[in-house]
């Protein structure tokens, strides 16, 4: 058994650390205030090759695992969830379905500016609808002389309103076949007439990531722009997530580790009584608990990370690091700002954003309830 | 241009520093290269990248220096050279000097860059020792660099302000921290310096003798830094502005 990371990653998470001080932690706060995805950050992380880490070379990438690419997340959540959040969706939702499912040609036209960071694409998968109950989709595309006409409206879509985003992929009904509905994947480009990219969300959190209400209506696509198999876009986006899961765990074990250091660092400053808060019984328990569950997180992700890289199945694994990882963060955040006190309600202190950061955790990419229904069912246990 | 790059592993200096006997404690405690030196290799990177030519980063310590080393291949240097042995545990400036001249001769190089002083010992003599034993002429302080060729304009810092000079390559530069903003390595260059070599050398290798590397400096005494002093308050019953400007004058910042 070896527990270590390997040599070139720890001397990445230093590189990360480095970068994470100097370039987004002294801008965090503002961007927040700010309401808008920094697009000057977002270049800083293309030019580090973030955007890249787990492509090929050959696409622009840097041939990373996918534990590195955590490893990236991690670091950043540390201090700030919407630029996390960004590269985890760029790169697991925007990306990793055109490498995964592309065809040659398709990897070799969407896939290099995307790697770089020059580009950004969204993956449209939430409707207004439904977002848990994903076979539901009601967006449709119909064939029509050699064209995919697409209609419909999808909620919630990540780096889908960038100045750089070049497209989303969206999943459709393409038709039916004895009772069973055939959804598929579609790359819909930015640009496309009828499709309409509504204006951000006012959130209670992530408020400098990008996030918009997408419509389409008659906008037509190329045919090759069909991405994977017709009638598999439900079974590979369900692959995908499963990935997507294990990163946004390690999103929540970042965003808990902040909140641990924050809170580590203000027990330590602040007094009452006579003395530094930190020495009182009371919050070193709450201290203790925050940082053990954070490590505990931190574990159950690694080795779902590292399952995956073995090509062991990992699908219960990274239900479990997602579902816990998000509940022990919010929980974490919580109490680093009852460690706070009052200046942990106001938004000069950090902990104050990440708690308003963490709620998400446990809705987006696969609710807690979807993520237990995910677990029950790995487990054996009979389908509702 | 071939540079050479003097890089140095120290401990950490984020960290409370340690001592064995009169030294600082090395062995056992978190290294990293020394944060003065990334500015050394960032030079000789923008450097290569407008005038071609290799840079070599060439260090002397234990084997675990070798982490410092493979920090600036992930920037971008090409290869490495460090010197390791025994016999240079506790080794002060000169014999430093010494070695790292025995090592940099061997390559065939047009300018030489290092820090203006290491973060860990702060003696500043190395880089003017090591240009004497170079034999080429050294520019400290510089805190702007122009190559043409084979010659080089930099700026040199001082007190108040900087002066221009200009000298022939081969050359020894130091290099002031803030000359540019060393870039981060990428994780493609962290694993693309996995593959770049880098020879290990003793001091046999060099051909010096033991008598070149045995340590004449003898360290007396050592003693706690003087804990910094508080501020000093300037009531300001209408000359506080006056006051202020003295101050300033004096310590020469305005
Ligand atoms: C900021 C943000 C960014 C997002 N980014 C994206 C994106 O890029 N792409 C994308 O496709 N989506 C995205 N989403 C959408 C997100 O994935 C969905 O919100 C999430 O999957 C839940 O779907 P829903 O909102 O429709 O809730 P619903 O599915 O309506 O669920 C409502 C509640 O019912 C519960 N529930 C539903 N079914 C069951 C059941 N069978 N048993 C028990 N409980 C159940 C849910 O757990 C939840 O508590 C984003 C959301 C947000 C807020």
């Amino acid at each position: 058994m070896d527990l270590d990371l390997s040599q070139e990653q720890r001397d990445f998470v230093r590189v990360m650390r480095g970068f994470v001080d100097d370039a987004i932690r002294p801008n965090a706060e503002r961007w927040d205030e700010e309401h808008a995805l920094p697009m000057d950050a977002v270049k800083q992380m293309a030019e580090l090759g973030l955007f890249g880490l787990p492509f090929p070379e050959e696409y622009g990438g840097s041939g990373a695992d996918f534990l590195t690419l955590c490893l990236a997340i991690e670091e950043i959540a540390k201090v700030d969830s919407s630029l996390a959040i960004t590269l985890e969706a760029a790169v697991g939702l925007g990306a990793m379905p055109v490498y995964r499912f592309g065809t040659d040609e398709q990897r070799a036209k969407w896939l290099p500016p995307l790697a770089t960071g020059d580009a950004l694409a969204g993956f449209g998968l939430t409707e207004p609808g439904g977002g848990s109950d994903a076979g539901a989709t009601r967006t449709t595309a119909r064939l029509e002389d050699g064209e995919w006409l697409v209609n419909g409206s999808k909620s919630f879509i990540t780096n889908s309103g960038t100045d750089i985003t070049s497209f989303v992929t969206v999943t459709a009904l393409t038709g039916s076949e004895d009772d069973r509905k055939e959804i598929s994947a579609i790359i819909v480009p930015t640009g496309t007439e009828g499709f309409d990219v509504g204006k951000g969300y006012r959130k209670m959190g992530w408020w400098h990531s990008d996030t918009h209400e997408l419509s389409f209506n008659d906008c037509r696509v190329p045919q090759g722009n069909l991405l994977g198999e017709r009638g598999q876009g439900f079974k590979n986006f369900l692959k995908i997530l499963d990935d997507g899961r294990i990163a946004i765990a390690a999103l929540a074990v970042g965003l808990a580790q902040g909140c641990v250091d924050e809170s580590i660092r203000y027990a330590q400053e602040r007094s009452a009584f006579g003395r530094a808060i930190g020495s009182f019984q009371g919050l070193q328990f709450k201290i203790a608990d925050m940082a053990m569950k954070t490590e505990l997180a931190r574990q159950a992700y690694y080795r779902a990370a590292w399952l995956k890289e073995k090509n062991r199945p990992y699908k219960k694994e990274a239900a479990m690091a997602k579902l816990y990882a998000s509940e022990i963060a919010v929980d974490v955040a919580r109490d680093a700002v009852q460690v706070h006190g009052g200046y942990g309600y106001i938004e000069e202190f950090p902990v104050c954003r990440h708690f308003r950061d963490s709620k998400i955790l446990e809705i987006g990419e696969g609710t807690s309830e979807v993520m237990r229904i995910l677990i029950a069912r790995e487990l054996g246990l009979p389908e509702a | 241009m071939n540079i050479a790059v003097c890089v140095k592993h120290i401990p950490d200096p984020n960290l409370p520093g340690e001592l064995d006997g009169q030294r600082l404690k090395r062995e056992g405690v978190q290294g990293t290269l020394d944060p003065g030196d990334e500015f050394g290799v960032e030079t000789a990177l923008q450097l290569k990248q407008a005038h071609e030519g290799e840079v070599t980063l060439v260090s002397m310590g234990p084997p675990q220096a070798l982490e410092g080393i493979r920090r600036g291949l992930s920037m971008g240097a090409d290869k490495g050279v460090l010197v390791s042995d025994d016999s240079l545990q506790g080794a002060d400036a000169l014999i430093t000097a010494r070695v790292l001249a025995a090592a940099i001769k061997r390559t065939d190089f047009d300018l030489v860059i290092a820090g203006v002083e290491s973060t860990d010992g702060y003696t500043g003599t190395m880089p003017s020792t090591l240009a004497e034993l170079l034999g080429v002429p050294q520019l400290t302080f510089t805190n702007a660099i122009e190559a043409t060729g084979d010659a080089l304009k930099v700026h040199r810092q001082t007190v108040d302000g900087y002066q221009v000079v200009e000298c022939s390559l081969p050359a020894l530069i130091t290099v002031t921290a803030g000359v540019n903003e060393p870039r981060y390595a990428s994780f493609k260059g962290i694993m693309a310096a996995k593959k770049k070599p880098v020879e290990e050398l003793s001091v046999a290798d060099l051909g010096l003798s033991a008598d070149d590397v045995k340590v004449a400096q003898n360290i007396v005494d050592i003693s706690q830094a003087e804990e910094r002093k508080a501020g000093e308050v300037i009531e300001d019953d209408g000359s506080g502005a006056a006051k202020i400007a003295d101050y300033l004058k004096e310590a020469k910042v305005i």
